[in-house]
């Protein structure tokens, strides 16, 4: 006979969890006990146990893949066991109906989400996940209701069990314990039959608010960006655990798009100085590229800006709800005051273009987005923003994040200021930059290395032709 | 030799019948001493018989006003308090006697007698002494009382209680009420349904003073279109009593104001029954209040061995609350870990027309502990089942936690409000928030849905109104 393995409630909020890795392969002995996969959850990183012993015949799932709880990832039986058909798919509902496997447990709204996330979702190993997803149930309280979770109830004997059940707990304790970030496994129930009820949580200690838990380094939190041609626009990447995590409490704490900002003060001498060749330079040549050689400053903060996005993907990335868009392609949009606003017309593969062609076509857009004759697809799908009021005589300012954008930058005044260098006290040309990043995607440290990595090219213009 | 048993039970009430049973249920010799009938002051003096008495002046009111309007003609409505009084009276026999069947059922020895308690477990009843073994549990329950203090004294003719009201032939021509909570609001009721000219006098600001306050204008308001005439934040400074009438002197409001009635019908609280119980004696020492002092977990007195439930062990002075302690003492005394009692959540009624229901807090319990909490509303006028009965008096009124939903009190004022309740006692006792309540679906049409959309309400998203 043969066991099916499901995903497990890990934590009291967990829908769905992300096989990071199998630790036990397709004919590899299990006991009851064994660490059978690790699973990513909403929290952190858990061990997803065998509940029965005998031999791995079958993982239904390859590592990485996302899989709602409840679902099927695996079979065990005896060595040599056909696993049928049946049981060897994933499917919620039928695994779930099919009466003849013991340790079905798993029931009421538990079941009938996982079988419903699995037409919906179903990921195939290995993939992405599709770009559209169901709807979140229309309430929180209906999702805390439906969220099953489970610890495994005491056993007795070994029983061929595979399936989890739940952690009886009160709507209200459930409730409760998400809001202080209470897990509910590690939670004695007073109630009848261990019911986890309000007051018990009177006296269970809260875990860490998953806002304040450190950030994961870059690679732990989104896989492994990739560099691709151009020829591939972007890759969607789906959302980690602890990123949706991340992402719905942020939101929660601060509006819909939970911001925070970064300021950092440049020194301009040297793109100064840069500029004053070019367009010094510029003159000489005269004639038909004299124009072109008017380039200002933003053009070559917008120059350094679409640099810098190419070393630090996060910050050149669209939020999407379920999904994190990060761009292999680097469109600047910059932000233009016009009469009744502000218009944000994008320069395309801002990386790739000469300081030449970012200058003369900046101007351009500039001019006509005051004579508001630009075309739809000429102020759409910037991947990042610059925004600059230094003519206006502003020091520093915000900016706000143009969604799904996830970062912008505000450009302050270049003013002349004594500050420290080598050594001693000097007048300096300064300029502070503040970064507003969508802490959704951008973590601190992320948007940090950003604005240190455009500082460095700015302070050092020829990093620009490096 | 004493005769012996695992536990003993003085008074055999709701609280001391239902943990005899519980008891025996778990194999304890189980031993009941009752001075009167099983049953107790409910049975046959308290709930049963008034919730008799009740039903009539309900046919009563119904005949007499309603009848037409349903199409039934019925001539001129002739009341007879004696009728409605021996049909109370026959009930109440059948349920005392259906206790007595339980008890042999259960095998439940009744003891006739009143008991006293002795050192280390014993009872004695006349000349007899029963030793317990594991337990002796207190159950001796409430009476009514009068105000002395004020000339009002019990004296069974022209100044009465329920005891003597449940037990008059005819009903008197004026009746002043002393008292407004559930028992003078509900022989208020009676009464004036078989043809008294009742006043209702309530000391404190309101009548049913325990209600939410918005319960209390509703039933004010009910019992002032019907003639009852309803005097609140009122103070009988003086009564004088005479013969065949009593005259009260009422202050309200810095008047006086005399107030004369055939009858004054005391419903001003309730003494429990300490006396003579051999308390002091045995170690079992007493509240401030003059309760019986109990560790509220276990239900057990400051004399090893010795429970106490019911109304004698404290408020509220609830039968149902009492059985309940009847059921967790005899489990805790069998060695079982019942569930503790959630004192919180022990419903509230009273049976007048249009009936009031509760469960947990008041709104003004709510803003005095300064707790978040979201009001949803719902008239029976908008419900369908209400209206085609006729009974649109009351509301339904939810009050829920802001932040969790928790469901912090619910009130219910209406025709069956004592039944409807329970789903909100359900919803408490499992801790289903408001918006569990919503997603059971309700039957159409029922009163019951005046419930969910109570629920609705609560979070802003009520649909029939």
């Amino acid at each position: 006979m043969t066991t099916k393995v499901v995903m497990e409630a890990l934590s009291p909020t967990m829908e769905e969890g992300r096989l990071v890795e199998w630790k036990k392969q397709e004919g590899d002995a299990v006991a009851v006990g064994d660490v059978l996969a690790e699973v990513e959850t909403d929290k952190a990183v858990m061990e997803l146990v065998a509940r029965a012993a005998g031999t791995l015949l079958k993982h239904v799932v390859e590592a990485g893949a996302t899989v709602p709880v409840s679902e099927l990832v695996a079979v065990i039986g005896e060595a040599g066991e056909a696993v049928s058909e049946e049981a060897g798919k994933r499917g919620g509902g039928e695994a779930k109906r099919d009466s003849g496997t013991a340790g079905q447990a798993d029931s009421g709204a538990a079941g009938q989400r996982g079988s419903k996330d699995s037409q919906a979702t179903q990921p195939s190993p290995g993939q992405n996940r599709p770009v559209s997803m169901p709807p979140a149930p229309p309430t929180a309280a209906v999702a805390a209701e439906q969220r099953p979770s489970a610890k495994p109830p005491a056993r007795e004997g070994n029983g061929a069990k595979a399936a989890p059940g739940r952690v009886k707990a009160s709507p209200l304790a459930r409730r409760i314990a998400a809001e202080r970030g209470v897990d509910l496994v590690g939670v004695t129930g007073s109630g009848p039959e261990g019911r986890v009820v309000a007051r018990d949580l009177e006296t269970a200690v809260a875990t860490a608010p998953v806002s304040s838990r450190p950030a994961p380094s870059g690679a732990t939190a989104s896989a492994p960006l990739p560099r691709r041609p151009a020829d591939v626009p972007y890759t969607d990447v789906p959302l980690t655990q602890i990123r949706k995590t991340i992402a719905r409490r942020l939101a929660q704490s601060i509006g819909p798009v939970p911001t925070f900002y970064l300021t950092s003060e440049v020194d301009m001498e040297r793109v100064a100085e840069a500029r004053e060749a070019l367009r010094a330079a510029g003159k000489r040549e005269g004639g038909e590229a004299g124009t072109d050689a008017k380039v200002s400053f933003n053009d070559i903060i917008i120059k350094a800006v679409a640099m810098a996005l190419r070393q630090h993907p996060a910050c050149n990335s669209w939020w999407q709800d379920d999904h994190i868009r990060y761009w292999n392609e680097v469109h600047v949009s910059m932000a233009v005051a016009v009469e009744e606003g502000l218009i944000t017309p994008v320069i395309r593969h801002a990386d790739q273009k000469t300081l030449r062609e970012i200058a003369a076509e900046s101007r351009d857009l500039a001019a006509r987005a005051r004579e508001r004759r630009l075309k739809p697809e000429e102020y759409t799908g910037g991947t990042f923003t610059v925004s600059n009021l230094g003519m206006l005589d502003i020091d520093e300012f915000t900016a706000i994040i143009n969604p799904p954008e996830t970062g912008i930058l505000a450009v302050g005044r270049m003013a002349e200021k004594p500050v420290a260098h080598d050594g001693a006290v000097a007048i300096r040309r300064r300029m502070r930059l503040t970064m507003s990043c969508d802490h959704r995607v951008i973590d601190g440290a992320t948007g940090a290395q950003f604005l240190k990595t455009l500082k460095g090219m700015l302070e050092n213009p020829l990093a620009l032709v490096w | 030799m004493a005769t012996q048993f695992d536990v003993i039970i003085v008074g055999g009430g709701p609280a001391g019948y239902v943990c005899a049973i519980r008891a025996a249920q778990l194999g304890l010799a189980t031993a009941v001493i009752e001075k009167d009938k099983l049953g107790g002051v409910c049975v046959n003096i308290g709930c049963i018989p008034t919730k008799a008495l009740l039903h009539s002046a309900y046919v009563a009111g119904l005949v007499a006003h309603d009848a037409k309007d349903l199409g039934i003609e019925v001539g001129s409505v002739k009341t007879d308090y004696g009728v409605a009084m021996r049909r109370s009276r026959k009930v109440s026999e059948q349920n005392s006697k259906g206790v007595e069947f339980l008890m042999k059922k259960h095998k439940v020895t009744v003891v006739k007698g009143t008991g006293v308690l002795g050192p280390n477990r014993t009872v004695r009843v006349g000349k007899d002494e029963y030793q317990a073994r594991k337990a002796v549990v207190l159950a001796t329950g409430s009476r009514v009382k009068g105000i002395p203090q004020i000339g009002l004294e019990i004296n069974k003719s022209t100044v009465i209680s329920s005891d003597e009201a449940l037990f008059l032939e005819t009903h008197p021509k004026t009746l002043a009420v002393v008292g407004a909570g559930a028992v003078g609001c509900e022989f208020a009721d009676i009464f004036h349904a078989f043809g008294s000219k009742v006043t209702l006098i309530e000391a404190l600001p309101r009548i049913l003073p325990l209600e939410d306050a918005e319960s209390s204008d509703a039933l004010t308001k009910s019992f002032k279109k019907r003639g009852v005439t309803v005097i609140a934040g009122a103070k009988v400074k003086k009564a004088t009593v005479a013969k065949d009438k009593v005259t009260l002197e009422v202050e309200t409001g810095g008047k006086t104001e005399s107030i004369e009635a055939e009858k004054v019908l005391m419903a001003a609280g309730r003494a429990v029954n300490t006396e003579n119980l051999g308390l002091q004696e045995a170690g079992v020492q007493l509240t401030d209040r003059g309760f019986i002092k109990v560790n509220p977990a276990t239900l057990e007195t400051s004399a090893p061995g010795v429970y106490s439930i019911g109304d004698v062990a404290g408020p509220p002075m609830l039968a149902h609350k009492g059985s309940r302690e009847g059921i967790v003492v005899a489990e805790l005394i069998a060695g079982h870990h019942p569930q503790p009692i959630k004192y919180d959540n022990v419903p509230s009624v009273t049976y007048c027309h249009p009936e009031v229901a509760s469960i947990g807090m008041t709104e003004d319990q709510a803003k005095e502990r300064k707790l978040e909490y979201q009001v949803g509303r719902f008239p029976f006028s908008a419900n369908g089942r209400a209206r085609t009965a006729g009974e649109t008096e009351g509301f339904v009124k939810i009050i829920r936690d802001k932040k969790y939903g928790e469901i912090l009190g619910a009130h219910i004022v209406g025709g069956h409000a004592s039944e409807i309740i329970h789903e909100l006692a359900v919803a408490r006792q499992n801790e289903y928030t408001v918006e569990e309540v919503d997603l059971a679906i309700h039957a159409h049409p029922t009163l019951s849905e005046a419930i969910a959309e109570a629920a609705l309400d609560s979070m802003g998203r009520v649909v029939h109104i």
